[in-house]
């Protein structure tokens, strides 16, 4: 950790850059935000005046230094601003999640002690009002959206453009304040804190300098080659480290263009019209749009739909070598342009994706049939591994280097020490400063030499060097021959089917392998409508024999699959079974972010579990569900259990490591 | 009960409504020997929520209609801003500021949303047809300064996912409240809404109630509705008209409505002799 601002060219701070994008790229777009169903938009220049007239306005106002300041929306220019507002003021933006409850907001606000709110409309307002009394620090709350705010109490609560216009009016009286106060951030000043998301325990606060963002952002611009003339599209929760990055880090590093949809629900519609170079998303945003091409191919005509299908066999076959820029012979590759006038082209315009030339996904392990299928397209999809402790990047794909079953090379200025138990640590100029008033779990999570444990276990292929995600170390096992159990693995390859929502693997411990289906009513619901099959409910469609063959289908298909792996091959399915309800995050079967909570699962529906395992053919049971507005009930169900094909495989050891 | 001054005064959560903007006076309507409305009178007062509720066959619909110009009573007077209305056709009703929407939509359904709330808007164009045609100078002016009003309203009714959506696509909550949009387009001052939460479940309810507050605080738009939805019927309005039979029953604030013993028969029903 060498670092220092000279190798930015003393750019020590995010409001730094900003002063040198106002320069350089003064009347190049900064910020679009669709509004009134136009694009609106402001150049660096605008933004450097919008942010100053803020941050006057925040100094007018009574901000000090080392305030903390929250900041609850959804992307919008005018969050961006507040949060370099923020930090040219010298105070610290904590952005949270606009979709938490009231009471997951007062933990985090009274636990940072935040004093001021920047929030956007009435709903936050309301929140924030309804735990104020149990935050003895909080003062002033600013809103960007005055509809229905106008009765409100306006002695501690104030319309954004109302303090970027009392910001204007004493610029005499506070400039001289906020140039010194500017002047005075270093590479050490806490750039931003952000809450993880906490699947255990309570949320802690990632503490992130100007080292940590510029630093990374900078080796990641350089990685990709991004410069000034990227467009991106924000929508991704402006409290999660990796908007942080793009949106904030990288966009101010180089200059590029941040835009901002129009609302939630018009997102794809957005996507569409900007047509971002440079783009990222979770696994589950592909997931959920590789089904709804399905879905509406299914419902096209059949000349159509042939024609996808014969394409869509060719891109998978020669596709992917192409971008890689691989061999391909002269016919593939003309078949291939035939393709990409006729299927691929369009279909990635009516995606969004026509001009992308960088994308990521991360966050959770993708389907490799789904990252497949996007990088056949042509698009340029990748994968990185990265945690907010690290300021995201830990490795990443190079170009010509992606597949699907590696998260890539250590990122520039990484190291990655594998521990012996497997467990993954890493050191970078990004690494986290601490968690904010949590010495105990900073100790644990950091070592003095600046080493930080992941909590994944993995391992690097000796031949590429690349970095080989295995499962979070908690939740690989070993079957009862020892060989490895890994979970996830299996269940993102069948996840891959459209019809597939969501699969838990048991099997640690034991000697063969067991799954729970839940089916995707969507996908399964319009196939049972196309085939003429009645169901009255989820719990019904769920135990239809004819849904269950086709589960069954894909359940070898994927034993197949697994087989052919020398590592996981006891990992295969030899029972499964279709629940009778969806896994819930009401119920506590998930967190809030949709993951899986195995212990949980495999304890409440410890009689299924049982019955996969005693062979028997059939089981009934009876589960407690817990309604949207907290009131309980109970469904029961008689499972039918069934038993899926295995491919025999040659037991051979091999080692974890 | 009913207060008859026209004097201002400020609501507990601080709306001022204003003088009286629409008086019903005597107002009966006969469908053949059908009597619908017998001799109501009541008042809408500039500003304020107000609700007409009863039960099945009231007269609740006839009412609107009469407002609305639908419908020429036999008898009565209706007076607006003061002045007596001549009977009137529903589109000169339209033209000096009174919209509505309607219990059973209707909007063109082969159109997009955007096209359809544009419809509000025929108020304000004033371009002659060849113009409009031919769309040059004032006409193209027109739309422009039209599209952006219609913008705001999309906006305002968070609709901006569904506005190039055809109508016949969209499922019954968001079709009324493109009707909404619709009559708000037209830049009302008095809104009419026959029924506007009939059929939805209880958070398209929600969303609604908060819609229509927020017209009535952010425009100034004086509201008269009709809703079968007791609670919510007491929640938003200022006061409330209570019709049985085709007769005024009650008159008066919500909680003076609810203490009404005429109004808790009809609503819970009472042994006719």
């Amino acid at each position: 950790m060498v670092q220092s601002s000279q190798a930015t060219g003393g750019l020590a701070s995010i409001p730094a850059l900003l002063q040198r994008n106002a320069d350089q790229h003064g009347a190049k777009a900064a910020y679009r935000e669709k509004e009134f169903g136009i694009w609106q938009t402001w150049t660096w220049a605008d933004t450097e005046k919008e942010i100053e007239a803020l941050a006057l306005g925040l100094i007018n106002l009574g901000v000090a230094e080392g305030d903390f300041v929250a900041i609850i929306g959804r992307n919008r220019p005018y969050f961006y601003w507040s949060m370099v507002a923020v930090q040219s003021v010298g105070a610290v933006p904590v952005p949270l999640y606009h979709d938490s409850a009231a009471d997951e907001m007062a933990y985090v606000l009274g636990h940072c002690g935040a004093q001021y709110a920047i929030v956007e409309d009435q709903e936050q307002v309301d929140k924030v009002i309804e735990v104020q009394d149990q935050l003895h620090q909080f003062t002033h709350m600013i809103y960007i959206d005055p509809r229905g705010l106008r009765k409100y109490d306006h002695h501690q609560l104030h319309q954004f453009s109302h303090i970027q216009d009392q910001g204007r009016a004493a610029r005499d009286e506070w400039i001289t304040d906020l140039k010194e106060r500017r002047s005075k951030l270093t590479y050490d000043s806490t750039c931003v804190m952000l809450y993880t998301s906490g699947t255990t325990g309570k949320p802690k606060g990632v503490v992130l300098s100007n080292r940590n963002i510029i630093e990374s952002a900078k080796n990641a611009c350089e990685f990709d080659k991004l410069n000034a003339g990227e467009e991106i599209l924000a929508y991704l929760p402006m409290a999660w480290v990796g908007d942080f990055i793009f949106s904030i880090g990288q966009a101010y590093w180089t200059g590029f263009c941040v835009n901002c949809p129009e609302s939630p629900e018009t997102m794809m519609t957005d996507l569409r019209e900007i047509g971002p170079t440079y783009y990222f998303a979770p696994p589950r945003v592909f997931e959920t749009q590789l089904t709804n091409v399905m879905i509406r191919m299914e419902d096209a005509g059949g000349f159509k739909r042939k024609m996808f299908h014969h394409f869509m066999d060719h891109a998978k076959k020669v596709g992917g070598d192409i971008l890689d820029g691989k061999p391909v012979g002269l016919m593939d590759r003309l078949k291939y342009s035939l393709g990409n006038a006729l299927v691929y082209g369009p279909l990635k315009d009516t995606l969004g994706f026509g001009r992308v030339r960088v994308g990521y996904t991360a966050g959770e392990a993708i389907g490799p049939e789904i990252f497949e299928f996007y990088r056949s397209l042509g698009i340029n999809l990748k994968q990185l591994y990265g945690q907010t402790e690290a300021s995201v990047f830990i490795t990443v794909q190079p170009d010509g280097e992606v597949r699907a079953d590696t998260v890539g090379v250590p990122a520039p200025d990484v190291e990655i020490r594998i521990a012996d138990d497997g467990e993954i640590f890493y050191r970078s100029p990004g690494v986290f400063v601490e968690y904010f008033n949590n010495p105990d779990s900073t100790a644990s999570t950091k070592d003095a030499e600046g080493w930080v444990a992941t909590g994944d276990a993995g391992f690097f292929e000796e031949d590429s060097g690349h970095l080989r995600i295995i499962d979070r170390a908690k939740d690989v096992g070993k079957m009862a021959d020892g060989s490895m159990f890994a979970p996830k693995y299996v269940e993102n390859k069948l996840k891959f089917y459209p019809d597939i929502l969501e699969v838990v693997l048991f099997g640690n411990g034991q000697d063969r392998c067991v799954a729970f289906i839940n089916i995707d009513l969507t996908a399964v619901g319009n196939w049972a409508e196309r085939n003429n099959i009645a169901y009255a409910s989820y719990q019904e469609l769920a135990g239809h024999p004819k849904v269950l063959d086709t589960i069954q289908n894909h359940v070898e298909t994927v034993n197949k699959s697994v087989a052919r792996d020398p590592m996981l091959s006891g990992c295969q399915v030899h029972r499964f079974l279709v629940l009778h309800k969806e896994l819930d995050a009401d119920d506590g079967e998930m967190t809030r972010t949709r993951k899986v909570r195995r212990v949980i699962v495999a304890d409440k529906f410890k009689d299924l579990v049982d019955a996969l395992y005693d062979g028997a053919p059939t089981v009934s049971t009876t589960t407690e569900v817990t309604y949207e507005d907290g009131r309980k009930g109970s469904i029961s169900a008689t499972l039918e259990l069934r038993d899926a094909k295995v491919v025999a495989v040659t037991h051979q050891q091999v080692a974890a490591e | 009960m009913n207060d008859m001054t026209h004097d201002s005064y400020t609501t507990e959560d601080g709306r001022t409504i204003g003088g009286v903007v629409m008086e019903m006076k005597n107002i009966t309507l006969r469908f053949g020997g059908v009597v619908a409305i017998e001799n109501i009178s009541f008042d809408i007062r500039e500003g304020e929520i107000r609700a007409i509720i009863g039960p099945n066959g009231a007269g609740k619909s006839s009412m609107l209609n009469v407002i609305s110009g639908f419908y020429v009573p036999q008898e009565g007077d209706v007076f607006y801003k003061g002045q007596k209305r001549p009977p009137m056709r529903p589109y000169q009703v339209a033209q000096q500021g009174i919209a509505r929407t309607f219990q059973n939509i209707a909007l063109f359904e082969g159109m997009s949303v955007l096209d359809n709330v544009m419809t509000g808007r025929l108020r304000q164009m004033k371009s002659g047809l060849l113009a409009q045609a031919l769309w040059k100078g004032k006409a193209e002016a027109e739309e422009v300064a039209n599209r952006e009003a219609v913008e705001r309203i999309i906006d305002f009714l968070e609709i901006q996912h569904i506005r190039k959506t055809p109508v016949s696509r969209l499922p019954y909550g968001l079709k009324k409240r493109v009707e909404l949009a619709r009559a708000l387009a037209a830049e009302p001052s008095i809104l009419l809404l026959d029924e506007p939460m009939a059929g939805m479940n209880v958070e398209e309810k929600e969303d609604m109630s908060r819609f229509i507050l927020d017209v009535n605080d952010e425009f100034g738009t004086t509201i008269a509705l009709i809703e079968h939805d007791m609670g919510v019927v007491m929640d938003l309005s200022d006061r409330v008209v209570v019709m049985d039979y085709g007769k005024k029953i009650g008159d008066g604030t919500p909680d003076e409505v609810r203490n009404n013993q005429a109004v808790i028969d009809a609503y819970l029903g009472v042994a006719h002799d």
